[in-house]
């Protein structure tokens, strides 16, 4: 197996309004003309495979896997259905999937590629597919995010994604979809104020970009669960995305780090950065939870001295 | 024109499990059977639904999140495959539902004045969800009753339970109002399992029963006070408590289903009807009936 090759990661957000009405405020309108500049980046870029993980892709039988080669709908998002639809069709790597499902049962996770006609593909996979790679030039994989999925299997499943781009010799482009602080306003609000949705969830926003703009991703990873308390509606035990960025791309700090938007999506935070390697280091973190390689299963904490 | 009125309630869950097992025509998977207590249980409460005279049913459900407002289906058909983002293997239906939409604007309308968050779904693309769909096949598996889908603002995830509750409540009294106001007669659905924490995993088999069982003893004895409760009639006992088992078992009550049904029904003080309980890959899934009619009522089970 050779080394992966990431060529560079990109963290956007699920949100549809920079695909659906990108012109009704100028933020919208800034993130839209960062996700063209990454479409750019990867046109130019040598990759094969854009790997996606979707924060708004929920799973509940361990970690599925999109499988279908071309999936094609008309999807409506639940919230912002007003906005219009989301027509698509995705070229699937589905040699990949496979790959990628092996890989994640050979480390102990519970994973299965989905090949359904009809499957609904999730609001952020499928903004990101649409501005990241408009003419399916490239095909593409999703995997799902396990909504009880902690660390140690969400570090398990970036590691098999690493083993399987290692394994099939791709250069990939690595795609986290997810917001930074998640609060949206509870109420309809006129685009052309939108704002973030609270000033404490507007310092740590700049606060985390300030790591991605270092290029300290494995920082982030360590500061996950401090992030998902402060600023994470808890829909889900964690925020996972760093871990399974970070996992998938190495488990460093060496990156060029660029923030190329931050802008308020009904008032939930809304970054598109690019994370390119790069030789250097920078970090002051000291990491003490293990670096888990295997997923072994849950504890059984209950059964433990039961009599 | 005469008041309306809510001439059933129903907690209807929504494991897709039930509807693969019973293979009707509109779903392209197959399965040798499973989770016979749930399906029979739902069969009887069909039958008894064939014997109310109704207008419309009212489905509130977990799987058509929303976070700005609740919203409600808008437009008189939709007709596509509802595909289970979960078990895609085991739910792949095809629908054809009629709307009411004059009742639908109607509880849009005041639940507005009330000062809920409201929005009407005029997109004709948009998919019906899975919950809805499993909740009322089994119900009325003939189709011949327009529904109203009302969405689930997620106030738990962006408040707390208490919070849930209070706004499901408000939401409950505007649609009741609605209702009344509409002069039809309505069958309420709260479409949701009780404990709600889900095994990992799949048995090769999905409908192997010698699989299936309550994910843990405590999930199963939170679900049976709340039985127990229902039959005693004491439905203001169990929304006050609402919030702690919601925290305690994971539980889908959290979407705030069954609390909008009992405001809307007034709390009732009568006994429940209950048709079943079983465990649904690890969940806890009962269903029950609150009638309103005391001649009518039964003790089921």
């Amino acid at each position: 197996m050779s080394d992966p090759e990431i060529l560079f990661g990109i963290y956007c957000p699920p949100h549809p309004q920079p695909l659906l009405s990108p012109d009704a405020s100028e933020g919208y309108g800034k993130l839209r003309d960062a996700f063209e500049t990454c479409r750019k980046r990867i046109e130019e870029s040598e990759a094969d495979l854009i790997l996606v993980y979707s924060t708004t892709w929920p799973s509940i039988i361990g970690h599925q896997i999109q499988g279908h080669p071309e999936p094609e709908w008309v999807h409506v998002d639940d919230d912002f259905h007003y906005l219009g639809s989301m027509p698509y069709k995705f070229k699937m790597d589905t040699e990949f999937a496979e790959k990628f499902r092996e890989s994640a049962e050979s480390r102990g996770l519970q994973s299965r590629t989905v090949s359904y006609d009809g499957f609904p593909i999730d609001t952020g996979s499928i903004v990101a597919l649409k501005l990241l790679n408009p003419d399916n030039r490239i095909p593409a994989c999703i995997v799902s995010s396990n909504m009880y999925a902690n660390r140690a299997e969400t570090i398990v499943l970036g590691k098999s994604a690493r083993d399987a781009i290692g394994a099939q010799g791709k250069k990939a482009v690595v795609v986290v979809v997810s917001s930074l602080s998640n609060r949206m306003f509870t109420e309809h609000i006129d685009p052309a104020e939108d704002r973030i949705h609270s000033a404490k969830d507007d310092e740590w926003n700049k606060k985390i970009l300030e790591f991605f703009g270092d290029g300290r991703l494995e920082d982030l990873s360590q500061l996950s669960r401090e992030i998902h308390g402060q600023i994470r509606v808890q829909k889900v035990v964690a925020y996972k995305p760093a871990w399974w960025m970070s996992a998938t791309m190495g488990q460093h700090n060496n990156y060029t780090g660029e923030v190329l938007a931050y802008e308020a999506l009904h008032g939930s935070g809304g970054a598109v950065v690019v994370l390119t390697p790069s030789k250097g280091s920078v970090g002051d973190k000291e990491f003490d939870e293990d670096d888990v390689e295997h997923y072994h299963g849950d504890r059984g904490v209950l059964d433990t001295g039961a009599p | 024109m005469a008041k309306g009125e809510i001439v059933l309630g129903c907690l209807a869950p929504h494991p897709p499990h039930v509807v693969y097992a019973e293979n009707p025509e509109q779903n392209e998977a197959f399965a040798e059977g499973g989770w016979e207590t749930l399906r029979w249980g739902y069969n009887r409460l069909a039958r008894k639904l064939k014997s109310i005279d109704y207008d419309a049913m009212v489905i509130f459900t977990p799987h058509w999140q929303t976070y700005i407002g609740t919203h409600f289906l808008g437009l008189p058909k939709f007709k596509s495959k509802s595909v289970d983002p979960v078990f895609p293997n085991l739910f792949r239906f095809n629908y054809d539902i009629s709307v009411d939409v004059e009742l639908a604007e109607k509880m849009c309308e005041v639940a507005g004045e009330s000062g809920i968050v409201t929005k009407m779904m005029r997109n004709p693309d948009f998919r019906i969800d899975y919950g809805t769909i499993t909740s009322c096949h089994m119900l009325n598996p003939e189709w011949d009753k327009p529904l109203v889908t009302i969405s689930s603002n997620r106030n738990a995830h962006y408040y707390s339970p208490e919070v849930m509750n209070e706004q499901a409540s408000a939401l409950g009294d505007a649609c009741a109002k609605a209702i009344e106001e509409s002069g039809k007669k309505v069958v309420l659905i709260s479409s949701h399992s009780l404990s709600h924490r889900h095994f990992v995993t799949e048995s090769p088999l999905p409908e192997d029963m010698s699989r299936e069982h309550i994910y843990n003893h405590s999930q199963y004895v939170w679900d049976m006070k709340l039985v127990d409760l229902m039959r005693d009639g004491k439905m203001k006992e169990v929304i006050d408590i609402m919030p702690e088992f919601t925290e305690q078992t994971i539980a889908e009550t959290e979407a705030g289903g069954l609390t909008w049904m009992m405001a809307a029904m007034g709390y009732p003080e009568y006994p429940a009807e209950i048709y079943g309980y079983q465990s649904v890959i690890g969940t806890g899934n009962l269903i029950a009936a609150w009638d309103p009619l005391e001649a009518t009522r039964e003790i089921v089970l």
